[in-house]
């Protein structure tokens, strides 16, 4: 069934389309929910009230909209309002992983360009999981907006609305989380720092 | 413009936003500044490998789960 014909009959509150629409993005959405989570079960939970709020608020789905992208947004709010029902974890400090600078302004450590690992195809999937390993060190409100800004590519001002929090700490929180996953990743590239 | 300021202007930068000015002065210092050509390219790295560590992990749909969607929505 084309995006379309999903529309039409997703609007129309059509059980089968409903059921196709469910089949076709399921699990694309499931692995969306799984990363923001980090949790089968939870991620399972999220995707099915998502596609209930789907279902109950069809009527407000916009035609110019793709269904896909309406679906993601949806899955998103639903996982994120499950990390914040979760009891708060203390946060660990994140400025342990951010560069470090000279009284004169100057960079503390000396940066080379990182490398390709040689044999490309086993690296690339062993790269994959040390980047997922090393995501899901940082601390959780940087995580999350590191996930939904460079991962699932909501704007700054979508985040910043799912996040309950303005655009311009989302951007801070974003930068320092970069700054952060380099720094966790830098040990894995060869000449990461002279 | 130091290091430091550099470092504080990197997502403004990436993300295209700096403004004339300062972005002026922000190529200034990287056109003289090895390591912070260095550590931007990091930076940029990071970004890419955050992308294609997403991508590739789809699960299987469980189809319990879309029985169970199904069934809610019965109710």
């Amino acid at each position: 069934m084309d995006e379309a014909a999903l529309a039409t009959g997703l609007r129309a509150g059509d059980e089968q389309t409903f059921e196709a629409l469910i089949r076709t993005h399921g699990s694309r959405l499931l692995a969306v929910a799984r990363r923001i989570l980090g949790n089968d079960e939870e991620a399972r939970e999220a995707v099915h009230e998502a596609f209930i709020s789907a279902f109950r608020a069809r009527e407000q789905f916009q035609a110019q909209s793709r269904v896909s992208t309406w679906l993601h947004r949806i899955v998103v709010n639903a996982a994120l309002q499950k990390l914040r029902v979760r009891k708060r974890r203390a946060e660990d400090a994140i400025d342990d992983l951010l560069p470090r600078f000279l009284p004169n302004g100057d960079h503390v450590e000396r940066f080379v360009a990182w490398t390709e690992p040689a044999d490309e195809t086993v690296a690339r999937h062993e790269i994959a999981e040390v980047v997922r390993r090393a995501i899901d060190q940082l601390p959780e409100s940087y995580r999350t907006v590191l996930l939904l800004r460079d991962i699932e590519g909501l704007s700054t001002e979508e985040s910043a609305n799912a996040l309950q929090t303005t655009a311009n700490a989302v951007k801070i929180r974003l930068h320092r989380a970069r700054m952060a996953l380099r720094t966790l990743l830098a040990p894995h590239f060869q000449g990461a720092n002279a | 413009m130091t290091c430091r300021e550099v470092s504080g202007f990197l997502h403004d930068y990436v993300a295209g936003e700096l403004e004339p000015d300062v972005l002026a002065e922000f190529n200034r210092h990287l056109d003289g500044c090895a390591n912070c050509r260095a550590f931007l390219g990091q930076y940029r790295d990071t970004i890419a490998l955050g992308r294609e560590a997403a991508a590739g992990t789809m699960p299987d749909l469980p189809d319990d789960l879309v029985k169970a969607v199904l069934a809610t929505l019965k109710k």
